[in-house]
Formats: structure tokens, sequence, C-alpha cells
């Protein structure tokens, strides 16, 4: 299947999911006003993933700021993650935070305790 | 006497102020508030740590901003612009103060009152299980608000919400909500 590749702006994340390897990658900023839009080829592209999933599936977040209006469209696409773990394929979560940013790592715990995917929390230290 | 907007707004002014702005709250003077609080925490080497509390909470109050501003009648527009908001950010004694403002209708003060107050009275986990709540259980909005930026603008702060109601008109009321982030994390 086609991997998605979509550039990082000042409101919005850079993407990149590749079903080839079994990557899926969410870098920068997820600020906009409205996140839904963004998110919308995101989860599209999980469901069609998910109808063949490799054996392993590896996520890296990394992500500096993210909105509320963000949070609940990430926590969508962590669900569809889910899915594809209940599966016989292997899911796992990397949730990147910078040295310090505790805020940033108590969100990742915030899904980790909401969504039944096994997160590794792995911080940056400059 | 009805609440003098400019007079509240002039008075915000005071002090040291590292932006202020009243008008019409777009999503491009959002990314453009941003973009100079960001300059200014860099120029103030601002720790990494403050400074991202700062902006979280700053797309939060503007976002909410954005979210919530009611339409109001031609006449008040006549006077204030469509889509008004005021924005004050203040460095004060160990702490920056956010400052936000709009007008809101007289039927929704009471469960925003009601829901300031009850994010008031909640410890840190508590605001905590609140959040994972409505995070799993509330759609969004069609415009993109989740009903989450109070709650986690107190998480992040560990400080009381600080609001007030001015009566305007017969049924506006202008909402005043200060927002704190101190120095020592």
């Amino acid at each position: 299947m086609e991997a998605l590749s979509i550039e990082g702006t000042a409101k919005t994340p850079s993407v990149k999911f590749d079903g080839q390897e079994g990557v899926i990658e969410i870098k920068g900023r997820s600020i906009p006003e409205n996140s839904i839009e963004f998110y919308k080829p995101l989860v599209e592209w999980l469901e069609e993933y998910s109808g063949t999933p490799l054996d392993l599936t590896q996520v890296n977040v990394q992500l500096e700021y993210f909105n509320t209006s963000s949070s609940k469209c990430i926590l969508d696409v962590f669900k569809k993650l889910e899915a594809i773990h209940k599966g016989k394929s292997e899911v796992i979560i990397n949730w990147y935070y910078e040295e310090d940013d505790e805020d940033m790592l108590e969100a990742g715990e915030d899904y980790e305790s909401i969504i039944r995917v096994p997160f590794k929390m792995i911080e940056i230290v400059e | 006497m009805s609440f003098d907007v400019y007079e509240y707004y002039s008075k915000l002014n005071g002090g040291d102020v590292l932006m202020s702005f009243k008008g019409n709250i777009s999503s491009e003077l959002i990314s453009n508030v941003l973009e100079v609080v960001e300059s200014k925490m860099d120029e103030y080497n601002e720790s990494s740590k403050i400074r991202k509390k700062v902006y979280n909470v700053l797309v939060e109050s503007l976002q909410n901003l954005y979210h919530h501003i009611e339409e109001l009648p031609d006449e008040m527009n006549k006077e204030y612009g469509s889509k008004f908001g005021i924005l004050v950010i203040r460095q004060e004694e160990n702490m920056y103060k956010i400052s936000t403002g709009n007008f809101i209708s007289q039927d929704k003060v009471d469960v925003l009152r009601n829901k300031i107050d009850k994010i008031n009275s909640m410890g840190k986990e508590e605001l905590k299980d609140m959040y994972k709540f409505i995070l799993n259980h509330q759609r969004l909005s069609e415009k993109g608000g989740g009903g989450l930026g109070l709650v986690d603008i107190a998480r992040k702060t560990g400080n009381q919400l600080e609001y007030t109601f001015e009566k305007f008109d017969d049924i506006y009321y202008f909402f005043n909500l200060d927002v704190y982030i101190d120095f020592s994390q």
C-alpha cells in the first residue's frame, strides 16, 4: 500500500506512514484550531493498513506541542493501532519527550492508561 | 452602567506587558501571537520548561476564544468588530499572567461558571481523571473544540483559574479569565 507522507507546518506535524516497513511517524507540532480535517487521512490510512498489517508495527510519536483539539484525534489514531494490536500483529508505540518536559511524559502516560498497546517512553536528551 | 471593555483592557495593559491584543480572534492572529511570544521567550532566555508551559497555555487560551466567541448583534459588531476578544500577557513577580476576555450571552454564564468552579475545586489526580474521561468519552465539536481546554490549562499550571463575569447589557456579559504560570516549576 502507498505510503502517507505529509510535510510539517507551524501548526501541523510531519507525518510518515510506511506500510512496507511497518513504521509510522508523527513529529513536530500539532496545534491546529480544528484537527479533525488534518487527522482524517491518517485514520483512513490506518484503517486500510489494518487489513494487512506487518507482524510488527513501530509507531514513533515525537511531538513538541499538541493542543487539546489534537489530543482527541491522536486518541483516534491510537485506537486504530489498538485494533491492529488486538489481532495477530504486534504494535509498539514509542512516545518521545524532551528532557524535563514532564507535561509531555504525563500526556503519554494518559494515553498508555487508556490504550491497550505497549508504550515505550523515550526521553530525548540534548 | 455597563461594563467598559476598553477601560478594563487599558488597566490590564499596565506593568510589564509581553503582548496585548484586542480585536478579531482569527486563526492567523493566533499564529502571529504564538510566533511573537515564542521569539520573546527566546529573547528572555526563559527555561524550556516555562516556555513550553506558557506556549501550551496560550494555545489553549486563544483557541478557547476562537471556538467559543459568539456572533454579536450588529450594533455591537459595529463597535467591537466581529469575533471580538482580548488578550494580554504580562510578566508579574514570579509568574506570567495570561488574561483573555470575550462577550458571552447570559444563558451560558452559569454553565461556564459551574465548570470553572468544579475545575478549581479539584486536585491534581482528579483533574487528570477528568481530562482522561473527557478525552475518551466526548466527541469533538464540528469546529474542533473538545471541552478539554480549561481542564488542560488547570493541569498544566497547577493554579486556580481566576475569572469574572461583568454585566454588559441585558443579554451579554463580559467574561474575563486570568491564568497564572509560576516561574518556579
